[in-house]
């Protein structure tokens, strides 16, 4: 017994909506560069999200294993962000993201 | 239907987890209530039987993205409220824009017909033992370029995080 078979693929779908909407007011509302990464990784995991619903909906594993690869990217992703933002810290001594309008200085 | 109850439930408060993590003010908090928004996530998961995923999930986003998370801000010393301030104006703009996108996603998708699906449903496709047979017999060659991505990502970093670039 699944919950695709009793909860409706649409609420699946507008949740994983709501979830990356957040994500995005979060980017577009925030000025600390982490809580912007932290933003970002909403939105992946509302595609995640999705991803395994529409999976489990029509049986088939392809969709899950989209999800393995996202989370190995986002792992990735995620590394390589902090150490650029622990390297804009050092210069910049703020994560405030309104002080980098310049690419050099 | 317990069920159903369930979904609702974890709904709410992965919405609830996640509106708390774009608006609380202190990053710490932030970070927490960003790893019981993938708690609710991972119990989503457990519901839609993708069992092997869910432990996944948490492993890796809650055990260890969200400890890197907090290993930068406690070493950067974020952890004051000192986040300066976006004007009325624009916070009011970034509100109306990401409602607007909001009310254009449901819009576009409320209407979809859904897909018909030709499988007969199966349980069991989010055990390890599927997925495995599915990732190393369809995507035997993306692994292994996952395996090139994270050791790039790794060299990358380590050389970020070096004190100075010659």
């Amino acid at each position: 017994m699944s919950a695709i078979q009793i909860v409706p693929i649409e609420w699946y779908l507008f949740l994983s909506i709501v979830l990356f909407t957040i994500g995005v007011a979060g980017v577009l509302l925030r000025r600390n560069a982490i809580i912007i990464f932290m933003s970002i990784e909403l939105m992946l995991n509302a595609v995640n999200l999705l991803l395994v619903a529409f999976s489990s909906y029509l049986s088939d594993s392809k969709g899950q294993v989209f999800v393995f690869f996202i989370m190995a990217v986002a792992a990735a992703e995620v590394a390589v962000g902090l150490a650029i933002l622990m390297m804009v810290y050092r210069n910049t001594k703020s994560s405030d993201i309104n002080i980098l309008n310049k690419l050099k200085w | 239907m317990i069920t159903k109850a369930l979904f609702i439930f974890l709904t709410f408060l992965a919405i609830f987890f996640a509106l708390r993590v774009v608006s609380t003010k202190n990053p710490i908090h932030s970070v927490l209530y960003l790893v019981l928004t993938f708690f609710a996530i991972a119990g989503h998961y457990i519901l839609l039987n993708a069992q092997f995923l869910a432990v996944v999930h948490i492993i890796v986003y809650a055990g260890a993205i969200m400890v890197l998370f907090l290993f930068v801000i406690m070493l950067l010393n974020l952890n004051k409220e000192t986040e300066p301030h976006k004007s009325v104006w624009l916070k009011s703009s970034a509100v109306v824009a990401s409602g607007l996108l909001l009310v254009v996603l449901v819009g576009a998708l409320r209407g979809a017909e859904a897909i018909q699906t030709t499988n007969t449903f199966n349980s069991n496709i989010g055990l390890i033992e599927n997925l495995g047979m599915t990732l190393f017999n369809e995507f035997l060659l993306p692994f292994e370029l996952a395996s090139i991505l994270l050791l790039a990502a790794m060299v990358g970093a380590v050389m970020l995080g070096k004190k100075s670039i010659k």
